[in-house]
């Protein structure tokens, strides 16, 4: 029962900017049929009353008070960058997209 | 695409459509600290010196809420006349652009902290218009980016593009209207005056700079048209960042006229972001619109829900202050304006500043005239708001004080305030500088008043005979001669005394 089709595969690969090929979306559409069929069957063991849950601890509320906390210094923020220029971290141009 | 040539004029669009708006106001909140980290929330820092590995959405990095974001969104909520959420989530919305270092912004999908509120907002004739408010939810901001190589700086034609990410993860909320429809003409005055009506709100409050030129308050501007007659909604394109109140109101305008202008050639509307240019006035083609399901939600694990407790929500209820509507009916009230009057102050946006003259010990109607008359045409010289010139309530209540005293006459306040504003200190400094002072030495006045019953022998003699308006030429004449630094009533004492008639 194949409900993910190669061509749902390759949308979701280019929005992840991931290079997948022609095999691999074959070999992933049926990884994630297996996927989404045994989330499935989750959904039939729950019951109506039990609520959908994201969290696996009944916790809420956690909050920090507005106190300003020392950072990474400027070297360090920048010391993993592949390259940097004026102290910003360099990327290479952004295609057809406005910032 | 469509030259300005061809474009309907906008009394035609109005006889065939009637124009949707849809307004995204996004909010920089003015907290400490940003939303999931302490880094400091600061405009203007040297690049990259406010960040830490949560912002930079390094590996392992927990991001914990920020409180005081939280009580600003609850509190914007009810100021909005909106429900607060009783548990709500945060949501990452999954996108690749490197102006978020995560890869996701973490933002709100289907659960706002607050939705179903309203903002009456006042037009410019004194109307009052409901906006409808969907919803508010939390967010962060993203990292700025500035493109290198290319004509102008802009994206297209750029080589590569750099990062400065103190900004990304500064709290933000954004507002959403709900449809306004019936708006007609009024559409594009609208959409200036909600925004506006939002930012003296925000202002108000406390919670924001809510700084159009500086980013911390931004609009987008959603805008479709219905054919007349016709029911439903037409497809929206999404004017982006449009940066100032008068902008807001010329992109809907213009988007109108030219929706209207491609529909009544049978052509289809796209739906995507446009952009907004100052200099023309009109917008371009941005990106295709993103579809929701392509940011691929999903509740935060990171961050545990929010139900805020109704004992909260009423306790932070208790700390709004004055709205800005209940200050203007308190004000009008306070110094007794007609509805004329209020309508002025507040479309000149001077109502804050009057009121801050006015605390700084000036009359009422003294403030009002300076601000809404001299000031606001000043303002309008230069294209900029009111508030932005560089003179404040202090300096023209000390202004209004030496007139008050006879130290400064009318014509002379105008010479010391234009001083300020040309940065050149305070009112007493200019005054020193410039040797501005009322001629009250009555020898040199005496001299002046004579001279002038001499050049003027028949009114001269009219006042003698007692007919005493008459004395108004020779007053005249006065302060033309001493170029409007006498004392215009001491003038007249002397001009009557000199003809017998004190």
């Amino acid at each position: 029962m194949s409900t993910i089709s190669r061509d749902e595969v390759a949308h979701l690969a280019g929005l992840a900017r991931l290079a997948v090929s022609e095999d691999e979306l074959d070999t992933f559409a049926g990884q994630l049929d297996v996927i989404l069929d045994s989330v499935a069957r989750v959904g039939e063991v729950a019951a109506d009353e039990i609520p959908p849950t994201s969290h696996a601890v009944p916790v809420t509320n956690v909050f920090r008070t507005d106190e300003v906390r020392d950072g990474l210094s400027r070297g360090e923020a920048l010391a993993g960058a592949p390259a940097t220029e004026e102290n910003r971290f360099r990327v290479p141009r952004i295609l057809n997209e406005e910032a | 695409m469509t030259a300005v040539a061809e474009i309907m004029d906008y009394d035609e669009v109005l006889r065939r459509f009637d124009p949707v708006l849809g307004l995204e106001v996004h909010v920089e909140l003015s907290t400490a600290t940003k939303m999931f980290c302490g880094c400091a929330n600061e405009f203007g820092a040297e690049p990259n010196t406010r960040v830490c590995p949560v912002c930079l959405g390094m590996p392992g990095a927990l991001p914990v809420v920020n409180g005081s974001a939280v009580e600003s969104a609850i509190r914007i909520g009810l100021a909005l006349d909106c429900q607060v959420a009783e548990w709500c989530r945060f949501a990452r919305k999954n996108y690749f652009y490197p102006d978020m270092p995560k890869n996701f912004q973490t933002s709100q999908y289907d659960e706002p902290i607050v939705f179903d509120g309203g903002l009456d907002v006042v037009l410019d004739d004194g109307e009052t218009f409901r906006v409808g408010i969907e919803r508010a939810h939390m967010e962060e901001d993203t990292g700025k980016s500035s493109h290198v190589g290319g004509a102008s700086g802009r994206i297209h034609g750029a080589e590569h593009s750099l990062l400065d990410y103190n900004r990304a993860g500064v709290p933000l909320i954004e507002i959403v209207t709900k449809p306004i429809t019936g708006a007609g003409e009024r559409a594009p005055e609208i959409a200036r005056a909600y925004v506006t009506a939002l930012r003296d709100l925000l202002r108000s409050m406390g919670v924001s700079d809510v700084r159009m030129d500086q980013g911390s308050l931004r609009c987008d501007a959603n805008v479709s048209l219905t054919p007349k007659g016709e029911s439903g909604f037409g497809t929206r394109t999404e004017t982006k960042n449009v940066n100032s109140f008068r902008s807001i109101e010329r992109a809907v305008r213009f988007e109108m006229r030219r929706q209207a202008s491609l529909l009544e050639n049978g052509s289809e509307i796209v739906q995507e972001t446009r952009h907004f240019d100052e200099s023309t006035g009109e917008t371009s083609s941005g990106r295709r619109k993103e579809e929701a399901e392509d940011y691929r939600y999903f509740p935060e694990p990171d961050l545990v829900p929010i139900a805020p407790s109704r004992e909260w929500v009423e306790q932070l209820r208790g700390t709004l202050p004055e709205m800005p509507w209940e200050r203007r009916r308190r004000v009008q009230e306070q110094w007794g304006l007609s509805d004329e009057e209020l309508r002025d102050l507040v479309n000149a946006s001077a109502l804050d500043l009057v009121a801050a003259t006015v605390d700084a010990g000036a009359s009422p109607s003294e403030a009002r005239s300076w601000w809404v008359a001299y000031l606001s045409q000043r303002a309008n010289e230069r294209g900029v708001e009111l508030a932005e010139l560089s003179v404040t309530p202090a300096q023209v209540a000390r202004v209004i004080e030496l007139v008050g005293e006879g130290k400064l006459t009318h014509k002379l306040a105008r010479q010391v305030i234009d001083g300020v504003l040309e940065d050149r200190g305070e009112p007493d400094e200019v005054i020193a500088a410039d040797g501005i002072e009322v001629v009250s030495d009555d020898s040199s006045l005496q001299a002046a008043v004579d001279e002038a019953l001499a050049a003027q022998p028949d009114a001269a003699e009219k006042i003698r005979g007692g007919k005493v308006q008459a004395a108004g030429a020779i007053v005249g004449a006065v302060m033309k001669a001493t170029q409007g630094q006498a004392d215009a009533k001491r003038v007249r004492e002397l001009v009557l005394a000199a003809c017998g008639q004190q």
